[in-house]
C-alpha cells in the first residue's frame, strides 16, 4: 500500500506492464520499470515524471479500456505526476496551491501586479505614464531601475529557492538505490534528452492526440515555447550585463542583441503556447488528468501573456501605449516568477531530474 | 443489393491486412470486414509481439544469420515432420523478403524484448507490440484507400462450383446486406473461442480451457468454407496452447497471464503428482507444449511449485504467487492434499543430484530415481516461503484449416483449386503446422500468405 490512491493504482498498473513489456521500446518509462520488481512511492513518482505523455503506450496497448485490465498508463501517470508536484512542494504549506485553479492564480497575480505598477506610475505623474518616452532610460521614467531590479531579483531568487528545495526532496525520494550526486555524463545525457524532447515522439512516429493516428504537433510547439523562453531569459541577462558592466540603458535599438534575442524569444512565446493550447484542446480526454487542466492552461497562458506583452512593448515602445504595456509586461513576468514553483513550470524541473536519474540507471546497468 | 468490390477480405488481423494492402497495391478495390468492434480488431495479432524470418546476415535488429535451411530444420523438429514441405519451404523463402516488406507498410521493429534474449537471432519484435503493428497496417491500408468495416458479422457465403460469389453481412445498424466481390480472401482465424466446437473434440475438458485471445475468434468463416466444399487440413485437436494462470479471465488475457517459471520448480496435478520432465529443454522450445500437458490432467489444472530462492529468476507475473511457510500450508491454500504434496516434494528433493545450476544452458542439475525425471535445472525445493502458481490450458489458436496451394488458393474437396478463393493466416496455419510451434511462426504464416493471397486475389480480379 502506498501513501495515496493514485500511487496504489500506478503500482497495480506497473505490475501489469512489467509482466508484458511490449512497450519497452517506446520511451524511458518502461525500461526504468523493468529494472524493478516492486515499486516504492519514490519509484512511482520517478516513473510518473519520466513519462512525457506522448500517448503511444495507450494506443499500442491491447489491455487499455474497454479491456477489463483497464491499462491507461498516460492518464494514471499524469495524475500521479500532478500529485507529486504538490507532495514535493516547498514550503509544504503552499502545496495546496497546486490543487487550485492555476489559471485563476496566475491571472489574479498578473492583474494585481499590473494594477500596482500602473498605480505606482499614475501616482507619480499621469503625464509620465501616458507620455511618449524614447532614448536610453525611457523605461525607468516609469519605475526606477533599482526598484525594478530589486523587486524582480527578489521574486526570481525566491522562485529559485523554492524550486531547489522541492527538487531536492524529489531527488532524495527517487534516488534511493543509487543515490548520491549525479555524474556529469548523466547530466549531459539528460540535457540532450530534454533538449530534443527525445521521449515526446510516440516511440518515433510522433505523439498521439485525438485517436490512434500520430498527428500531434506538441513537440514542435513545446520547442518554440521552451526555446522562446530561454531566448527571452538570455535577452534579460544580456541587458542586465549591458546595464551594469557597460553602463548602457534600455531600451536598445532593434538590431542590438537583447532586442534580437527578445524578439525571437517573444515570437516563440506567442506561437508556441497558442499551438500547445490548440493541441491540448484536441487531445483525447482519456489520456489526460482533467484535474490539472487549470494548472496547465494557467502556465501556458502566463507564458503567452509574457511573450505577447513583450512583443507589443517592442512594437509600440515609441508611442503613448508604452507605459501601460510596460506595466502589463512587468506584471506578467512577475506573476510568472512567483507562481513558477507552484504551477506547471515545475514539470520541466522534475522531468529533467527524472531523466538524470534514468541516465544514471542506464549507465550503472551497462557497467554492471 | 450491396456493393461490388474486386477483393473482399474477411478478417482483420495481420494476414487480413497484409492481404488487403497487397491487393490494393496490386490495383484492386478492397473491402475488409472485421467481425470485432474497432478496439478488439485484429484477432490474435493484437496479442503478438514478434515474427520469425529467415535472413542470411545479421541486421541492426537481428544478432546473426538464420538460414532458410535452419528455419526448415526448426520447423521439422517442432512439427515432428507434420508439415507440407513445398508450402513450408515456400513460406520460409518468402519470409526473407517479408521482414523488409512489412516495414514498407509502416510496421517498426525493435531488438528482442527483455527476457526473450534467446530469440534475438531468429525473431523480429514489433516496436510497441502487436497492436502497434496492427495500427500501422490499418493506417497504411486506409491511406491506400482500402475500405474497412467493423462489427461486420458475415452470416453466410454464397459459393457456386468452387467460385465465391457474395458474402451475406449483418451490420449492427443497417441490417442485412450482400457484398459481391470478384475474389475472396478468408483470413478470419481459427475457432479457439468457440467452446462448443472445441467440445466436439475435447469433451467437457474444453470448459476448463482459457482462451488467450478475443471472444470473436469463433471460426464461423472456417466452418462455412468447410461446409461448402473446401478441403480440410490439420488435426482438429491440435492448437497452440500454453499453461497460463488459472486466475486469468476466460477470454483475452493475452501475454501477461503466461508463466515462465516451470523450469525453476516442479509441476504437479490436482493429486500432487508430477507428470512431465520440467527441465526437458530450454523454455522457448518447450513453453508451447505445456498447454496440452495440463489439458491432459484431471480437471485440466496444475500447479507450478517452487521456493523463495528462484523468485527473481523469471519475469514478474501479473498474478502474485500463492505462498505458504510450510508445504502443508501451501497445499491447503491450493486445495491439495498436504500429505501428498509433502511426499512428492520430499521424494523430488531426495532425487536431486549435485550440479552447477545455469538456466541459460542445458546444465547438469538432474534427478535420479524418480519418474518422470527432471533432466536439467533440478534443485531442491527447501527454502520457505514455498510458492505456487495454479495453471490451466490457455488456447492461442487452433490448427484445423482450409487446404491451400503456393498461391494461397484454397483447394476444394476434390483436390481442384478454387478459381477465386484464397486463405491466409491461422485459418490455413494447419498446412504448415501439423502440430507443435516455434515462437513467431503464426505471424510469419499470416504476413507471408496474406501478402501472397492479396496479390493473387487482385490478379484474378483484374483479369
Amino acid at each position: 500500500m502506498h501513501g495515496t490512491r493514485i500511487l496504489d493504482k500506478a503500482d497495480r498498473l506497473m505490475t501489469v506492464c512489467n509482466s508484458c513489456r511490449y512497450c519497452e521500446g517506446l520511451c524511458a518509462v518502461f525500461p526504468a520499470m523493468e529494472m524493478r520488481r516492486a515499486f516504492s512511492d519514490g519509484d512511482l513518482n520517478y516513473l510518473a515524471n519520466l513519462c512525457h505523455s506522448c500517448g503511444a503506450c495507450y494506443v499500442d496497448c491491447q489491455f487499455s479500456p474497454p479491456h477489463e485490465f483497464n491499462v491507461n498508463v498516460p492518464q494514471t501517470l499524469a495524475v500521479a505526476r500532478a500529485e507529486s508536484y504538490a507532495a514535493y512542494a516547498w514550503p509544504q504549506a503552499l502545496s495546496g496551491v497546486f490543487g487550485r485553479n492555476g489559471l485563476v492564480i496566475s491571472i489574479v497575480a498578473a492583474l494585481s501586479m499590473a494594477a500596482f505598477i500602473l498605480g505606482f506610475a499614475a501616482l507619480n505623474d499621469r503625464g509620465v505614464l501616458l507620455g511618449v518616452h524614447t532614448g536610453p532610460g525611457a523605461f525607468y521614467k516609469l519605475m526606477p531601475h533599482n526598484a525594478m531590479a530589486a523587486l524582480f531579483s527578489a521574486a526570481f531568487l525566491y522562485a529559485i529557492l523554492a524550486l531547489v528545495m522541492s527538487v531536492r526532496a524529489f531527488w532524495r525520494d527517487i534516488g534511493a538505490p543509487i543515490g548520491g550526486r549525479p555524474d556529469g555524463g548523466s547530466i549531459f545525457q539528460a540535457i540532450r534528452d530534454a533538449g530534443e524532447l527525445r521521449y515526446l515522439d510516440g516511440g518515433g512516429v510522433g505523439c498521439y492526440n485525438e485517436d490512434d493516428t500520430p498527428t500531434d504537433r506538441r513537440k514542435l510547439f513545446h520547442h518554440l515555447t521552451f526555446y522562446g523562453f530561454l531566448l527571452c531569459f538570455a535577452a534579460t541577462s544580456v541587458a542586465t550585463l549591458y546595464h551594469y558592466l557597460l553602463g548602457r540603458e534600455a531600451p536598445y535599438p532593434w538590431w542590438d542583441l537583447p532586442v534580437v534575442l527578445g524578439t525571437l524569444g517573444g515570437i516563440g512565446l506567442v506561437v508556441g503556447p497558442i499551438g500547445l493550447l490548440v493541441a491540448k484542446s484536441r487531445r483525447a480526454p482519456e489520456l489526460l488528468d482533467e484535474t490539472s487542466y487549470g494548472m496547465d492552461v494557467g502556465f501556458i497562458a502566463m507564458l503567452f501573456l509574457t511573450g505577447l506583452t513583450g512583443v507589443l512593448l517592442l512594437l509600440l515602445r515609441e508611442t503613448a501605449a508604452m507605459g501601460p504595456l510596460l506595466a502589463l509586461h512587468l506584471g506578467a513576468v512577475f506573476a510568472l516568477f512567483i507562481t513558477m514553483p507552484y504551477g506547471k513550470f515545475v514539470h520541466g524541473i522534475y522531468r529533467f531530474a527524472a531523466l538524470v536519474r534514468y541516465a544514471q540507471e542506464r549507465r550503472s546497468e551497462a557497467g554492471s | 443489393m450491396g456493393s461490388k468490390y474486386d477483393v473482399l477480405v474477411i478478417g482483420g488481423g495481420n494476414a487480413a491486412l497484409c492481404a488487403a494492402i497487397s491487393a490494393r497495391r496490386g490495383g484492386a478495390s478492397v473491402l475488409v470486414l472485421e467481425g470485432a468492434p474497432k478496439f478488439y480488431r485484429g484477432g490474435n495479432t493484437r496479442h503478438t509481439r514478434n515474427m520469425r524470418c529467415a535472413h542470411d546476415a545479421a541486421t541492426e535488429i537481428l544478432t546473426g544469420p538464420y538460414t532458410e535451411q535452419e528455419f526448415w530444420e526448426d520447423l521439422l523438429l517442432v512439427t515432428g515432420g507434420q508439415t507440407d514441405e513445398v508450402l513450408a519451404r515456400h513460406m520460409i523463402r518468402e519470409s526473407k523478403d517479408i521482414l523488409n516488406w512489412i516495414v514498407e507498410q509502416g510496421v517498426r521493429w525493435q531488438p528482442s524484448l527483455g527476457g526473450t534474449l534467446s530469440l534475438g537471432r531468429t525473431n523480429l519484435f514489433f516496436l510497441g507490440g502487436g497492436r502497434a503493428m496492427l495500427n500501422a497496417l490499418y493506417l497504411t491500408a486506409e491511406r491506400l484507400g482500402v475500405d474497412v468495416e467493423y462489427d461486420a458479422e458475415v452470416t453466410d457465403l454464397v459459393i457456386e462450383d468452387g467460385m465465391f460469389v457474395a458474402a451475406r453481412l449483418k451490420r449492427p445498424i443497417n441490417g442485412e446486406t450482400e457484398i459481391r466481390a470478384t475474389s475472396l480472401v478468408a483470413a478470419a482465424g481459427g475457432f479457439e473461442a468457440n467452446i462448443e466446437w472445441l467440445k466436439q473434440y475435447w469433451g467437457e475438458a474444453a470448459d476448463n480451457f482459457l482462451i488467450r485471445g478475443t471472444p470473436y475468434n469463433r471460426g464461423s468463416i472456417l466452418k462455412m468454407l468447410l461446409d461448402k466444399g473446401v478441403q480440410e487440413v490439420g488435426d482438429p485437436t491440435q492448437c497452440h496452447a500454453v499453461a497460463i494462470d488459472a486466475r486469468a479471465p476466460k477470454f483475452d488475457g493475452g501475454i501477461i497471464t503466461r508463466h515462465d517459471s516451470v523450469v525453476f520448480g516442479i509441476v504437479v496435478n490436482k493429486h500432487s503428482q508430477r507428470f512431465y520432465d520440467e527441465g526437458e529443454d530450454i523454455w522457448p522450445k518447450r513453453y508451447a507444449i505445456w498447454g496440452r500437458l495440463v489439458a491432459a490432467q484431471p480437471d485440466q489444472i496444475a500447479y507450478i511449485i517452487f521456493d523463495s530462492t528462484v523468485v527473481t529468476s523469471f519475469m514478474p507475473t501479473l498474478f502474485p504467487p500463492i505462498a505458504g511457510q510450510t508445504i502443508a500450508e501451501l497445499a491447503a491454500k491450493l486445495d491439495l492434499d498436504p500429505a501428498a504434496l509433502e511426499k512428492t516434494i520430499i521424494e523430488f528433493n531426495a532425487a536431486v543430484r549435485p550440479g552447477t545450476f545455469d538456466h541459460t544452458i542445458l546444465d547438469d542439475c538432474v534427478t535420479e530415481g524418480i519418474t518422470p525425471p527432471k533432466t536439467h535445472w533440478a534443485r531442491r525445493i527447501e527454502t520457505p516461503p514455498y510458492l505456487a502458481y495454479p495453471v490451466r490450458p490457455g488456447i492461442t489458436f487452433t490448427y484445423l484449416g482450409t487446404r491451400v496451394d503456393k498461391q494461397a488458393r484454397m483447394l476444394m474437396a476434390d483436390g481442384k483449386p478454387s478459381a477465386n478463393m484464397f486463405a491466409a493466416g491461422e485459418i490455413m496455419a494447419g498446412n504448415v503446422l501439423g502440430k507443435g510451434y516455434a515462437a513467431g511462426m503464426g505471424m510469419t504464416i499470416g504476413s507471408v500468405f496474406g501478402r501472397i493471397a492479396g496479390r493473387e486475389a487482385a490478379k484474378h480480379a483484374r483479369n
